[in-house]
C-alpha cells in the first residue's frame, strides 16, 4: 500500500512542476463522457474498423457505383474558377447576398412574388443544422411559450437541436409501420387537437429517415387544416432535387402552403443536392408580412448568428453562387442531380425486383413507394446490431439503411 | 435589452392569439367555411382575391396574414460589423475604414497570404472531397492547432491531456466553452476585462452564463490598471472563469508583462480560478508565433487546467472560412477524452460539423515545413508593417501637437488595434466630420492604416480629441 502511494505519488509529480498544484482534482470531474451520436458516431465506428469487407450505409452521404463520394463536376468547375481570386473578407453576418438570393428562388419560384416583394427574411447558414438552430432559437426568442411539433420518426439531431434552443418539443404521428406508409388519418388527428397557433416541423420531401412522403393532395389537407388551426409550418428541406430528380416538383408541399398564404419558415442544405456536405453551406428563410417586417426579422436573425459564429463561412456559398449564377452551370447541375436521384430511384427499382425474384411473400411495394436516400428497412435494433457484429455493416440503429450499390 | 426583449414577445404572442381568436368568432355560425372548396376554386394568388369576396373569408386572410413576428423590432446594427456597413455606404472619398480588425496592404487592400493561395492550389490539385467532416472537426487540423499554441513536445500534448475541437473561428469556439460552462457549472460567473471585444458579452450571455467585469484599462495612463486587475481577480467567487486575452488585447492592445503574467497565474491559482484564454492573434503581436504563446504557455507549465480558443482568422488571413479551435487543457487524458466527447456533443446541434476548406488550408500550410517557413515570414511582415504604422502615426502627432501630451502609449500597445482614448462623441466627430470610421469605444484598428494616411489620421485624432468633448 505504501509502497502503491509512493509510486503514484511519484508519477503525479512528473505531471505536475509546481507543488501544491492542483494536480489530483480536476474541474471536469462531473463531466460524463457523451454517448456517441446515433447518426455521426456510426461512421466512426466504420473508419475504426479494421475489416476488409465493412460497408458503411449509416450517414446520408451519396456514393458513386465503387462506394466512393462524389464530387459533381459543376462543383470542381466552380472552385477552379474561386480559386486565388477571391479574398476572405468577412461575409456579412446574414452571409452571401447572391448566394441567398439564388438559393430563394430554388424554394419559392424563381419569379416568387414574395422575393419581388421582398417579404422574405433570410440568412446564409450553417447547411441545414445551422438553420433549424438559428430557427430554433429565434422561435425560443420571440414565441417563449411556443412549443415545436416534431414527427415521428424524424433525423435524430432535430430533437437536439430544439432541445438545446431550449424549446419544448411536442410529437405528430407520421409513420405507420404496418403499412410502411404515412399513418395520415392520425396526423390529420394530431394537427387537430394540437393548439391553435402551434409550431410544426415538416419535412419537405424525402422524409428522413422513411422516406414517406405525403402526397399531394394530402399536402393539400394538411395546408387547409393548417389555415383552420393558424398553426406554423416550418419546413426542413434538405432534399430538394434529390428526391424526385426535379427541384420544382420536390418543392411542392412549399408551394401548396404558399398559394394557401401560409407565412412559413424554410431551412435549406446544399449538402446532399450539390454534394457540398462539408463545406456547410444553407439558407434559414422566413416569410414575413411585408419588407419592413423581413428587415426586422433578419436583423434578429443576424444578432443571434452574431454570438454563435459571427458570421458563416465562405468557400461554399461561393461555390453554391457561382454554379447558380451562371446558366450553364446551373444546367449541369440540374443534371448532374437527376443523375444521382435517378440513380437511387433505380437502385430502389432494383431492390424490390431482386427480392421479389427471390421469392419474398411479403411485400416490398414499400421500397419503391418511399423516396430518397434511404431506406427504412424495418430492423429491430438488436438485428442492426447483428449486421454489425457479424456482416460489418454499419448503419443507424433505427433500421435507416442508405441506398447503395456496390460494384460487386 | 433582455426585458424589452421579453415584453416584444408577449406583445406578439397577444397579437396573434387576439387574430386566432377573432379566426374563431368568425368561423362559428358560419358552417361552409373552412370547408376543401375553399382552396380549389381559387387560382394561386389567393389571398387579394379572398378580400374581394365574402365576409368570412376576408377574416380567414386576415388570420392568415398575421404574421407570427409582428411585434419584432429592428436589431441595432452590430457595433463592429456595423461600422464596415457604415463606411461602405459613405460616398467621400476620403474615408477611412479603421473598424472591424482585418489586415489590410499599404494600399489598403485585402490580403491573402502567399501560403494560403498555394495551399489552396496543391488542394485543387489533389481534388479532395467535400465530406463532412467529424463532428470533432479535421484531425489533422486539431494536432496542427494544439501543437502551434503549445509547442509540439509540450507534456501536455504527449500525455493526450487536451480535448481539442475545430471550431467556428474566434467566435464559435468560444461559444462552445461558454455553452460547456453553462451546462457543468451552472451559475458559475466568467469575468470579462473591462473593456474586451463586444461579442464576448453577447456570446456569454446567449450562452446563459452570468459575466462581471475586472479592472483592465486605466483611461488616465491608457496603459493596464494591474492593481485593479489583481484586485478583482481575487474579489471574484473562487472558482469563476477568467477570461484573458492571449496576446494582443482586444481593443486596447495592452497587454501584461511576462512578471504580470506570473502573478496572474498566482491569483487564479490561489482562488481556484480556470483560466480562459482567447487567442485571436497568435503571431499578430509581436511577429513570432511562439512568443505570442507564452501566456498560455506559462499557465500551462504550471500544470493549471485551462481553455483555450483559438482563431485564424486574421494570422492567417482566412476571417471568412471560420477556422479556429476550441482546447480545454485537463489534468488527465481521460478528463480531456470526456471533456472533447461533450464540446461534440453541443456542437451537433448548432451545426453538426465544421466547415473543412479553412482546416484543410490550416493543415496543409502548418504540416509542410516550407509552408509553414513562408508562413512566419509573412506573418512578420504583416506584424512589421504595423509596428510601421504605429510609428508614423505616433510621429506625426507628436510632430502636429504642441499642447504637451503624451502620445507614446500609440508605440506601447501591440497588435492591429490602438485604444485612442477618444470617447464615443469625439469617436463621432471622427466619423461625421473626417470620415474615419472606428468602433465607439475609440477603438482603430492600424491594419486598415496605411502610411500615406497616417498625417489625415494625426490630423483627425488631434481635432477630435482637442475640440471635442
Amino acid at each position: 500500500m505504501a509502497i502503491r502511494m509512493a509510486a503514484s505519488s511519484r508519477i503525479l509529480s512528473c505531471t505536475v512542476t509546481v507543488p501544491g498544484a492542483r494536480s489530483m482534482s480536476s474541474w471536469w470531474k462531473s463531466v460524463e463522457p457523451a454517448a456517441k451520436d446515433p447518426i455521426l458516431g456510426v461512421t466512426e465506428a466504420f473508419l475504426a474498423d479494421p475489416n476488409p469487407d465493412k460497408v458503411n450505409v449509416g450517414v446520408g452521404a451519396y456514393r458513386d457505383d465503387n462506394g466512393k463520394p462524389v464530387v459533381l463536376e459543376c462543383v470542381r468547375e466552380a472552385e477552379r474558377r474561386i480559386s486565388g481570386n477571391m479574398n476572405m473578407e468577412y461575409l456579412p453576418m446574414g452571409g452571401s447576398l447572391k448566394m441567398v438570393e439564388e438559393t430563394l428562388k430554388l424554394a419559392y419560384g424563381e419569379t416568387s412574388e414574395f422575393i419581388n416583394d421582398k417579404r422574405i427574411a433570410a440568412v446564409q447558414s450553417l447547411s441545414g443544422t445551422g438553420a433549424c438552430r438559428l430557427f430554433a432559437d429565434f422561435q425560443k426568442r420571440f414565441r417563449p411559450d411556443s412549443q415545436i411539433y416534431i414527427p415521428v420518426p424524424t433525423w435524430a439531431n432535430h430533437h437536439n437541436i430544439w432541445r438545446d434552443a431550449l424549446v419544448p418539443q411536442r410529437t405528430y404521428r407520421y409513420y405507420l409501420p404496418e403499412t410502411r406508409g404515412l399513418d395520415f388519418a392520425a396526423l390529420m388527428d394530431d394537427v387537430k387537437n394540437a393548439p391553435n397557433g402551434s409550431f410544426f416541423l415538416m419535412h419537405a420531401c424525402a422524409h428522413n429517415p422513411t422516406g414517406v412522403d405525403p402526397t399531394e393532395e394530402q399536402w393539400r389537407e394538411i395546408s387547409n387544416q393548417f389555415k383552420v388551426k393558424g398553426h406554423f409550418a416550418f419546413f426542413d428541406m434538405a432534399y430538394q432535387g434529390f428526391a424526385s430528380g426535379d427541384p420544382e416538383r420536390d418543392a411542392k408541399s412549399i408551394r401548396i402552403f404558399l398559394d394557401d398564404g401560409h407565412m412559413i419558415g424554410i431551412a435549406q442544405s446544399y449538402a446532399k443536392n450539390m454534394g457540398l456536405y462539408g463545406q456547410r453551406v444553407g439558407c434559414l428563410s422566413v416569410l414575413c408580412e411585408d419588407e419592413k417586417q423581413a428587415m426586422a426579422v433578419k436583423s434578429q436573425l443576424q444578432q443571434l448568428a452574431r454570438p454563435m459564429y459571427s458570421n458563416p463561412p465562405v468557400h461554399g456559398a461561393l461555390i453554391v453562387s457561382t454554379v447558380l449564377g451562371d446558366s450553364d452551370l446551373k444546367k449541369l447541375w440540374l443534371k448532374e442531380v437527376k443523375v444521382m436521384a435517378d440513380r437511387i430511384i433505380g437502385m430502389r427499382a432494383a431492390l424490390r425486383e431482386n427480392l421479389e425474384k427471390l421469392g419474398s411473400t411479403l411485400s416490398w411495394q414499400h421500397v419503391t413507394d418511399q423516396i430518397g436516400m434511404f431506406c427504412y428497412s424495418g430492423l429491430t435494433p438488436e438485428q442492426v446490431d447483428h449486421m454489425t457484429s457479424e456482416y460489418h455493416i454499419y448503419m443507424t440503429r433505427n433500421g435507416r439503411i442508405r441506398y447503395y450499390l456496390p460494384d460487386a | 435589452m433582455a426585458s424589452s426583449m421579453l415584453s416584444l414577445a408577449s406583445a406578439s404572442a397577444s397579437a396573434s392569439a387576439s387574430a386566432s381568436l377573432s379566426l374563431q368568432e368568425n368561423l362559428k355560425g358560419k358552417v361552409k367555411l373552412g370547408s376543401v372548396h375553399f382552396t380549389s376554386c381559387l387560382p394561386g394568388k389567393t389571398n387579394s382575391i379572398i378580400k374581394a369576396n365574402h365576409f368570412g373569408r376576408i377574416s380567414m386572410s386576415v388570420a392568415l396574414n398575421a404574421s407570427r413576428f409582428e411585434g419584432i423590432a429592428m436589431a441595432p446594427p452590430d457595433p463592429i460589423l456595423g461600422v464596415s456597413e457604415a463606411f461602405r455606404a459613405d460616398t467621400d472619398e476620403k474615408k477611412l475604414n479603421l473598424g472591424v480588425g482585418a489586415y489590410r496592404t499599404e494600399e489598403l487592400h485585402p490580403y491573402v497570404l502567399k501560403v494560403v493561395k498555394k495551399a489552396e492550389q496543391l488542394m485543387l490539385e489533389r481534388g479532395e472531397n467535400k465530406e463532412y467532416l467529424p463532428i470533432e472537426g479535421l484531425a489533422a487540423f486539431n494536432k496542427a492547432t494544439a501543437e502551434l499554441l503549445l509547442g509540439a513536445d509540450n507534456p501536455v500534448i504527449k500525455e493526450s491531456r487536451i480535448a481539442t475541437v475545430q471550431g467556428l473561428s474566434g467566435t464559435g469556439s468560444l461559444r462552445l466553452a461558454a455553452a460547456l460552462v453553462e451546462r457543468y457549472f451552472p451559475g458559475s460567473k466568467v469575468l470579462l476585462s473591462s473593456p474586451t471585444w463586444g461579442n464576448h458579452k453577447n456570446i456569454f450571455n446567449d450562452a446563459g452564463v452570468p459575466w462581471s467585469e475586472y479592472r483592465y484599462y486605466d483611461p488616465k495612463t491608457v496603459g493596464l490598471d494591474f492593481e485593479g486587475m489583481i484586485a478583482d481577480i481575487k474579489a471574484a467567487p473562487d472558482g469563476s472563469f477568467i477570461l484573458l486575452h492571449g496576446c494582443a488585447h482586444n481593443p486596447t492592445g495592452i497587454d501584461p508583462t511576462p512578471e504580470q503574467w506570473e502573478k496572474i497565474a498566482d491569483v487564479i491559482h490561489e482562488k481556484n480560478h480556470i483560466a480562459f484564454f482567447d487567442v485571436a492573434y497568435q503571431g499578430f503581436a509581436s511577429g513570432s508565433l511562439d512568443e505570442d504563446a507564452s501566456s498560455v504557455r506559462l499557465f500551462a507549465a504550471r500544470g493549471m487546467e485551462l481553455i483555450v480558443a483559438q482563431s485564424y482568422s486574421k494570422n492567417l488571413g482566412l476571417y471568412a472560412e471560420r477556422i479556429g479551435a476550441i482546447n480545454v487543457v485537463c489534468s488527465s487524458a481521460e478528463a480531456a477524452s470526456r471533456v472533447k466527447s461533450q464540446l461534440k456533443r453541443l456542437a451537433r446541434p448548432m451545426y453538426s460539423n465544421p466547415p473543412v476548406h479553412g482546416a484543410r488550408v490550416v493543415a496543409n500550410v502548418v504540416g509542410d515545413p516550407a509552408l509553414f517557413g513562408e508562413w512566419k515570414a509573412e506573418m512578420e511582415m504583416m506584424a512589421g508593417r504595423i509596428k510601421n504604422v504605429r510609428q508614423k502615426l505616433y510621429d506625426s502627432l507628436m510632430a502636429k501637437d504642441k499642447s504637451g501630451k503624451d502620445w507614446s502609449f500609440i508605440l506601447k500597445q501591440i497588435g492591429m488595434f490602438s485604444f485612442t482614448g477618444l470617447n464615443k462623441a469625439q469617436s463621432d466627430n471622427m466619423t461625421n466630420k473626417w470620415h474615419v470610421y472606428m468602433t465607439k469605444d475609440g477603438r482603430i484598428s492600424l491594419a486598415g492604416l496605411s502610411l500615406a494616411k497616417c498625417e489625415y489620421l494625426a490630423d483627425a485624432i488631434m481635432d477630435s480629441y482637442h475640440n471635442v468633448s
